[in-house]
């Protein structure tokens, strides 16, 4: 197995710190992993620009790392090509809808005009319903859309596409 | 003037706008009319910091020395602050708030847009990264426009001043200097006319479906930010925001 690799998958132990569903390599923010002498470069993009989480993925890699023997890690933010949301991983979607978040429909990220932007129909994850109504474009993270369905009437949350 | 020196001033100027409306929309946690709005004007908030952050550490390294994202965002005097007017106005009552930011993210979406092209990577990449947040801005603000404007009487009433208090202040989101046009003829920064008559349309369509009135362009515009002379209400506002840095230098938490 490449060093690189090895390191891949400690990173992939590391849960979302909003959403520990999923991993930090599940929700695409780890872009590069390089290994250069004993330089260990990581390079992250944020998924929201203001995304307080960002900080926790910064300090929770640098305390695996450290644990795992590496010692000289520096952490590279990268913004371009922009996060989105078609690269959270299908099997991640699957573990979001059995956590309760409704995952991202694909295809709708960042298309649209001003009015007509956002999925037709998300299923709500508690009963599969597409009877789902939009209650606020801002949910409890800047990543997610605030819904309620129509035939269970329980909340719940969309990963929104960006 | 140099290459640097404009680049710096040009970032600043995007960078401070953001930074300047997060804070605004910052004052409203737990004042939101309704739970729903208390979060989505948070979390506006918070896009706006970090798309601050991107340009204010850009401009720091650029000027080097020890210079950092904090230094800019809390040494500075309000005279070194050149983010547009708009964006400094106080949130006066929801429907003012909405008013404003409408107009602000109208302009944020076309210019970014455009920077998304722009021969500097750095603000090309935050061009990228900030469309996707500022297009959702948009599209809520516009929403509240149309549903304020087609409410009750004092809905309709409240919004139509709004519209009219807030106008003045969105000539100088255009207003541009020599920083702007040695940056345009190097392709990295955008020539504000080209965006003006996209902002226009926007505010038409949206305006439209809220059977409001565009305002005259004739009126008498308010400007300054390019020279970092502001109104009344910005030298207020940086002591409640740089209070804690000024009070505590050097404080790490
Ligand atoms: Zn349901």
């Amino acid at each position: 197995m490449r060093e690189e690799d090895n390191i891949l998958s400690i990173l992939n132990s590391i849960p979302d710190p909003e959403i520990p569903a999923i991993s930090i390599v599940e929700l695409g923010v780890v872009k590069n992993i390089s290994l250069e002498n004993s330089l260990l470069t990581i390079t992250i993009t944020p998924t929201y620009s203001g995304c307080p989480a960002v900080d926790r993925f910064v300090a929770d890699i640098k305390e695996r790392l450290t644990e795992e023997g590496y010692n000289n890690i520096d952490i590279k933010f990268q913004y371009s090509p922009a996060w989105t949301t078609d690269w959270i991983s299908d099997e991640a979607k699957k573990k979001l809808r059995a956590y309760g978040i409704a995952p991202p429909v694909n295809g709708t990220a960042d298309k649209g005009s001003l009015f007509s932007g956002g999925p037709k129909v998300v299923n709500c994850p508690q009963c599969n319903s597409e009877n789902t109504t939009l209650v606020s474009q801002f949910g409890s993270t800047a990543c997610k859309a605030f819904y309620t369905c129509d035939d269970c009437k329980e909340p719940f949350d969309y990963f929104k596409c960006i | 003037m140099e290459l640097k020196d404009a680049l710096i001033q040009y970032s600043l100027r995007i960078a401070d706008s953001s930074l300047i409306l997060g804070q605004r929309m910052a004052e409203w946690c737990s004042n939101g009319p309704t739970l729903e709005e208390d979060i989505a004007l948070s979390n506006i908030s918070l896009d706006l910091f970090g798309q601050s952050r991107m340009l204010l550490s850009y401009a720091a390294d650029l000027k080097g020395n020890d210079e950092s994202e904090d230094t800019l965002a809390f040494h500075r005097n309000e005279r070194e602050y050149f983010n547009c007017l708009i964006t400094e106005l106080p949130n006066g009552h929801f429907g003012d708030t909405i008013v404003r930011n409408f107009f602000f993210d109208a302009y944020c979406y076309h210019l970014y847009n455009a920077l998304k092209e722009s021969k500097d990577e750095t603000l090309a990449a935050f061009g990228e990264k900030s469309l996707k947040e500022v297009t959702y801005h948009l599209r809520h603000n516009s929403e509240w426009i149309i549903r304020l404007a087609n409410g009750t009487e004092e809905s309709i009433n409240k919004i139509k001043q709004s519209v009219i208090d807030i106008w003045p202040y969105t000539g100088d989101m255009f207003a541009m200097d020599e920083v702007d046009e040695l940056l345009i003829e190097k392709s990295i920064a955008i020539d504000l006319n080209t965006i003006k008559s996209k902002w226009n349309n926007t505010i038409k369509e949206v305006f439209e479906r809220a059977n409001l009135e565009v305002p005259s362009i004739d009126v008498y515009m308010q400007t300054g930010s390019l020279k970092g002379i502001h109104t009344e209400h910005l030298g207020h506002m940086l002591g409640e925001m740089q209070y804690i840095p000024r009070a505590y230098p050097n404080m790490e938490w």
